[in-house]
């Protein structure tokens, strides 16, 4: 049997007085599209940032492929092919929008030349093209999500980290989004673990959802089944209403 | 294409000015190099990487007084003595940076740490045995003509173009380095150090290698400066004046741009130097008047131009349209 490609197991993470993750047990298939679901304050965010490295879980195991994520450095666990975005866009406002995902590339790649050529690739697939010599600053924030997008898949990443990419995109631009996702992971095979909120990209996109809440592992399943599951709809809307 | 013309034309005029420049002239001109280079070696940690550092004179003084240290006590020529002091520099590049670094400081609190660090120096050249102290370390002069690169003894001439190849050389040097990948990484981690670590970019090393060339380049200048000058004083080799001037030429100019530390120090040198003359002429002692001009520079940059000089200056020529090759020359506009 293949192991899967991110394993994920009995992860446990207190801030204080909170504890924001409590004995999460997830994976991820090689070649899988995984939606992470809760609502707001959930540790989706929190479960995403020990996965790359930001802080190390208190208890738990995170492995790639078999090899443990838990005590590298963001940079060491890009290395080790996680590529992510962030929440809060993060882009490199004063370089243009191609030197941006250059800097990505050069991940991938140990010149400039070809990571060049590797980030105009990149920005054709997202549709960044034609905006490429501008600075990264005049970007509208859709234009920045795919940005972060673009650099995050110029790393050539084997497990791929949305985090809510989707936010404040018009319906149009989501399923264009999803589109660009799909064909990523058809073609190229690449592997998929997103946070989001908006139901209409986690119905088109996702092969299986992972749902937590309060730090708690809820339920898991295909995302017909896992819309109709009782326990996810008391933790979004509370116990009295089913 | 045209700003490599421009670039020769400049290169050319500096290269010719000596043949038509009065002593004092060719003197100021040499100011203008020299802060043109260190403006260039601090930007690199700046302007490039985002590194504030407010007290590069260490890396100044240290190259200065361990190449002359070497000539004084025992007879080392310049050439060789120069090794020591960027090794030097280099060293305590490292060290501070990895103080700093390894716990995570940035920003103001990294700065202020540079600053510590030069006035821990100054003081402790200050009573350092053997190297003169407060009163001062001499480098004997032998002959003021001719041309001895080995030892950097000559005429002001060679002086003059001692510092125009060190100037035209660290500027290709940075040229280069921005178009090449620690180039990115650096200009990555300016830009936002979290975006830059998550794609890959061990932060620590990127701004490690920043620092630690940044005071190799800057002892360069220190080395020029001791034999230049033939004088060192703690007060004036590690002095916190000095590492302000450093940091005023590209702040003005343009910070992270390839022209902007030249332009600011050659519109800053020579009108700090006219005013001086000025009040001088006009019969006031007024000590600090060219502090008061730099501070008031820098107000009405900061107002005016915050980006700088040059990439305002680059609009207004059309020269945008010239850079898309990315050579990295759009500047740090905050």
């Amino acid at each position: 049997m293949i192991p899967p490609l991110l394993q994920v197991e009995a992860v446990s993470k207190r801030f204080r007085g909170l504890q924001a993750i409590d004995g999460v047990s997830f994976e991820v298939a090689n070649g899988e599209i995984v939606a992470l679901i809760g609502p707001n304050g959930a540790g989706k965010t929190t479960l995403f940032n020990m996965i790359a490295g930001v802080f190390p879980p208190d208890q738990g195991r995170i492995a790639l492929g078999g090899g443990d994520l838990v005590g590298l450095r963001p940079d060491q666990v890009c290395k080790a092919g996680v590529g992510r975005t962030f929440q809060l866009v993060k882009p490199f406002a004063n370089l243009s929008v191609e030197d941006n995902v250059v800097v990505g590339a050069l991940h991938a790649v140990t010149k400039v030349a070809p990571a060049r050529r590797l980030a105009r690739e990149v920005l054709d697939l997202v549709g960044l093209a034609e905006k490429r010599g501008r600075p990264a600053r005049s970007l509208t924030l859709p234009d920045r999500k795919c940005l972060e997008v673009a650099r995050a898949l110029a790393t050539r990443p084997r497990l791929l980290l949305l985090d809510e990419v989707m936010a404040g995109l018009r319906p149009a631009e989501t399923d264009r989004m999803v589109g660009i996702f799909q064909r990523l992971n058809r073609d190229a095979g690449l592997t998929i673990l997103l946070i989001e909120h908006v139901m209409r990209a986690v119905m088109a996109l996702s092969h299986r959802v992972v749902v937590i809440n309060t730090g708690k592992l809820v339920c898991t399943g295909t995302p017909a089944e896992v819309v109709r599951d009782p326990r996810v709809l008391e933790c979004y809307l509370g116990e009295d209403t089913v | 294409m045209k700003q490599s013309l421009a670039l020769l034309l400049l290169l050319a005029a500096f290269a010719a000015a000596p043949l038509v420049a009065s002593p004092y002239l060719l003197s100021v001109l040499v100011v203008v190099l020299y802060y043109a280079y260190l403006g260039q070696a601090w930007n690199i940690m700046m302007g490039f990487a985002g590194q504030l550092s407010l007290g590069h004179t260490l890396y100044v003084g240290l190259g200065a007084y361990a190449s002359a240290a070497l000539f004084v006590r025992f007879g080392v020529p310049a050439a060789i003595g120069l090794w020591a002091g960027v090794l030097v520099a280099m060293l305590a590049g490292a060290a501070v940076g990895s103080l700093s670094f390894r716990f995570g400081l940035k920003g103001v609190y990294f700065a202020l740490l540079t600053i510590a660090f030069a006035e821990f120096t100054r003081i402790l050249f200050q009573h350092l045995p053997g190297l003169g102290g407060t009163g001062g370390l001499f480098l004997p002069v032998a002959e003021r003509s001719g041309v001895h690169l080995l030892t950097l003894r000559g005429s002001p001439a060679m002086f003059y173009y001692v510092a125009l190849a060190m100037t035209a050389g660290i500027f290709l040097l940075c040229r280069f380095l921005l178009a090449s990948p620690i180039g990115y990484r650096w200009r990555a981690l300016r830009e936002d150090q979290e975006a830059a670590q998550a794609l890959g970019i061990n932060i620590f090393r990127s701004k490690l290698a920043a620092v630690t060339l940044s005071a190799g380049l800057t002892a360069l200048g220190g080395v020029f400066f001791a034999f230049y000058y033939n004088a060192l004083f703690p007060d004036q080799a590690f002095g916190m004046p000095r590492s302000i001037e450093i940091i005023l030429g590209p702040i003005v100019g343009g910070l992270g741009t390839l022209f902007g530390p030249i332009l600011g120090a050659i519109i800053l040198t020579p009108l700090g130097e006219t005013i001086t003359w000025a009040t001088e002429a006009l019969g006031f002692k007024a000590a600090g008047i060219k502090q008061l001009f730099y501070g008031l520079s820098l107000l009405a940059i900061i107002k005016f131009l915050p980006d700088g000089v040059w990439p305002r200056l680059k609009r207004l020529l059309r020269w945008d349209a010239d850079n898309d090759d990315g050579d990295g020359d759009e500047g740090a506009a905050r």
